[in-house]
């Protein structure tokens, strides 16, 4: 745990000359909430470990306007994803990686018509991959026989249909993965998206992420696991809710891996 | 003398039809008064679309109890229509199940399965009223249900438990009639009825004339009752058993999370990025061009995809069922932005027509006097409502161009959101932390 991450810049590449395999877009959960900065690192040390040829953006990277856009602020949307494209076509990045459903959707999926065409993929996705092409291999470590239950991501599965790479994942580590009675096309949202991480919810009877960590909880999990630093957020609040944090814990997938394998 | 039947009949066909033409019409220029947009690519998965979803029901069949039911209902429906063709030409030219000599076992077949679906339909049709009537499903006694609606839904149930009680009555008389020693007029023996040979016994002791007065009268009854439901049609949900088709059709071919890009602001966010654009220039006058208005308040404002799928939407609820926003008991229901939005575009639609032509302003837009803000903001753009649609509506779209105009053209964001958004314009970032920073979890523990 104590060796320091390698983080290269896309500007310290492009200074050396190289062009990085992947772009590994971070995102603003990943950059700067507490909670989602140990999603980031435990990504980039499976990356170092695995010799994946990786760069950030570092502090070129902006909001891919996903909450503005969300919110109904087009414009707001749009100024920053011509910046973003601005700075991602300068330095010629093809293959953008990233550990949050929202920044994957917007940027594979709005961004193409504005000027921006990358190949854009999931994190999850991407250590399938890896995994796929030997450059990888996971054992269950500290989670064999855990019980393990997916809340899929609604801007990752309903909106992009990746439902199996998260799974396929869960599944490499020995454990039993158990579905909600919502989930995949049916997956109830953990009440963040849309914008409504950055807002109180209107009037009800009950909050979203609650309702949603009821659902993970009447499976008996040991952990939930998540793919959304956002859905990490909500749920680890509904667990602290139903106060269940000492037998619950709330995961992400790159987690889990790096964790198996001890990095 | 014996053409007045047909006389009357014709009249009947002609008027039915003629009351549906105009309602067609209605609806088509009441749909076109939104704005354009293409859905005319890609017209392979655009069938296939229609294929799996409208003609295959595949969406319909993921809740199965209704889905089966549903299925009975709807192949009753087509099936009945062939029916219906012999009905109309029996009518015009009085003749006497006409197909009947022609077909030979063909025919037999046809009428037995006319009514093995005549009972299922009717069987599928009590099982939804005892659902929504009795067993009370959440979804068909939410809030949002009320008034009109949900009579609506109980008329079309006891229409069609009468047309599909009288098509088998008329069969059972028929049957009847055809078994009179040494015949009876012109009903010699033709068909097969497995179901209303039940029902036929109970004319026994009756009067040949008076069955045979029994069963013009069901036919009849018959015939008027179909065309007073399909004009019955234009006032109802019941609108989905046609523009299902068109509506799968056109419906929306992006990924779910893809949300359109408004050009008119690619327009502006270019030329304020342009370091070459002179800022003082005066803007391109384009003679054409209606006032730019961000995202919509009022149903013109929304594209005539939008306002199809109002039309066709049947209030069937699994979109709110399934809605985040629903289920914790905030005031949004998918269904309900579709209902709301039908409504006005239907009181657009009246203003029009007395206004000869034109509409005049009444004070009223879709945004406050039907929707408001608080549902629009409840909304987690999750897709889960346009994921359960049966017929691929996207109230989610109209949510967010709703959103939009809120936000752009009323800067009526909610207060945090704002500053969420004045975080993004200054940072970078929806949290009021440094673009410089955002590089330093590198170095931490």
């Amino acid at each position: 745990m104590s060796e320091s991450l390698v983080v290269p810049t896309m500007a310290e590449m492009l200074a050396e000359g190289k062009q990085p395999e992947v772009l590994f877009w971070v995102g603003c959960a990943g950059s700067f909430d507490d909670r989602a900065k140990k999603i980031t690192k435990a990504f980039v040390r499976i990356l170092n470990r695995t010799n994946v040829s990786f760069a950030v953006l570092g502090t070129e990277e902006s909001c891919t306007g996903d909450p503005a856009k969300r919110a109904g602020n087009e414009f707001l949307f749009q100024m920053q994803a011509m910046m973003n494209i601005e700075v991602l076509n300068a330095y010629e990045a093809k293959k953008i990686v990233t550990a949050c459903p929202h920044c994957f959707n917007t940027l594979k999926n709005e961004y193409p018509e504005l000027g921006g065409q990358y190949d854009v993929i999931h994190h999850t996705e991407f250590l399938k991959g890896l995994i796929d092409d030997g450059r990888l291999t996971v054992e269950g470590g500290q989670f064999k026989g855990k019980r393990i239950t997916f809340h899929d991501p609604c801007y990752l599965g309903r909106a992009n249909k990746v439902y199996e790479a998260p799974r396929d994942l869960i599944q490499k580590l020995d454990v039993e993965l158990v579905e909600m009675k919502r989930s995949k096309a049916n997956g109830l949202c953990c009440g963040a998206g849309g914008a409504q991480m950055f807002k109180d919810a209107e009037p009800g009877d009950k909050e979203i992420n609650v309702e949603r960590t009821e659902d993970a909880l009447e499976v008996k999990p040991d952990i939930i696991a998540a793919g959304c630093p956002f859905c990490n957020t909500m749920l680890t609040d509904g667990i602290k809710h139903q106060e269940k944090e000492a037998s619950v814990k709330v995961m992400d997938i790159a987690e889990l891996i790096a964790n198996a394998q001890d990095l | 003398m014996s053409y007045l039947d047909n006389i009357l009949f014709a009249i009947l066909l002609i008027v039915g039809f003629g009351f549906f033409a105009r309602s067609v019409k209605k609806i088509i220029r009441n749909i076109n008064l939104g704005v354009d947009v293409d859905r005319k690519d890609n017209s392979k998965a655009r069938w296939k679309n229609m294929a799996m979803i409208a003609l295959g029901q595949s969406k319909m069949v993921r809740r199965p109890v209704a889905g089966i039911l549903h299925i009975f209902v709807y192949v009753g429906f087509i099936i009945i229509n062939i029916e219906l063709l012999e009905i109309i030409i029996d009518g015009l030219f009085g003749t006497h199940r006409i197909f009947a000599p022609y077909l030979g076992v063909v025919y037999d077949v046809l009428i037995a399965s006319f009514e093995i679906l005549a009972l299922l339909v009717l069987v599928a049709v009590i099982v939804f009223w005892i659902r929504r009537n009795i067993v009370r499903l959440k979804r068909f006694i939410n809030p949002d249900l009320k008034g009109f609606p949900k009579s609506d839904a109980n008329y079309i149930l006891y229409f069609e438990m009468v047309l599909m009680t009288l098509f088998l009555l008329m069969n059972a008389t028929d049957l009847h009639l055809q078994n009179v020693p040494g015949g009876f007029s012109h009903f010699h023996k033709a068909g097969s009825f497995p179901v209303s040979q039940f029902i036929a016994p109970i004319f026994n002791g009756m009067s040949n004339e008076l069955v045979m007065l029994l069963c013009e009268a069901f036919w009849w009854l018959h015939i008027v009752g179909i065309l007073i439901f399909m004009n019955y049609l234009y006032f109802s949900k019941h609108l989905h058993i046609l523009l299902a088709f068109p509506n799968t059709y056109f419906a929306n071919l992006n990924p779910e999370g893809q949300f359109d890009n408004l050009e008119s602001v690619t327009k502006e966010v270019k030329l304020m990025m342009d370091p070459n654009a002179d800022p003082f220039a005066a803007a391109p006058v384009d003679e054409n061009a209606a006032p730019a208005k961000f995202g919509a308040s009022d149903v013109q404002d929304l594209n005539w995809v939008q306002l199809l799928n109002a039309y066709t939407c049947t209030e069937c609820g699994r979109c709110t069922s399934s809605c985040p926003a629903n289920q914790t008991g905030k005031k949004l229901s998918p269904r309900k932005i579709m209902m709301d939005t039908r409504d006005r575009l239907q009181e657009v639609g009246n203003n029009i027509d007395a206004n000869k032509g034109v509409f005049v302003p009444d004070n009223k837009t879709l945004l406050n006097d039907y929707i408001t803000a608080e549902e629009l903001w409840a909304c987690t753009s999750c897709n889960a409502c346009v994921e359960e649609c049966p017929v691929n509506i996207s109230p989610l779209s109209i949510i967010m161009d709703m959103r939009r105009y809120l936000v752009m053209e009323q800067s009526a964001a909610p207060m945090s959101l704002n500053a969420m958004m004045t975080n993004i314009e200054n940072n970078g970032a929806p949290w009021q932390y440094s673009q410089q920073d955002r590089l330093n979890w590198k170095n931490e523990n």
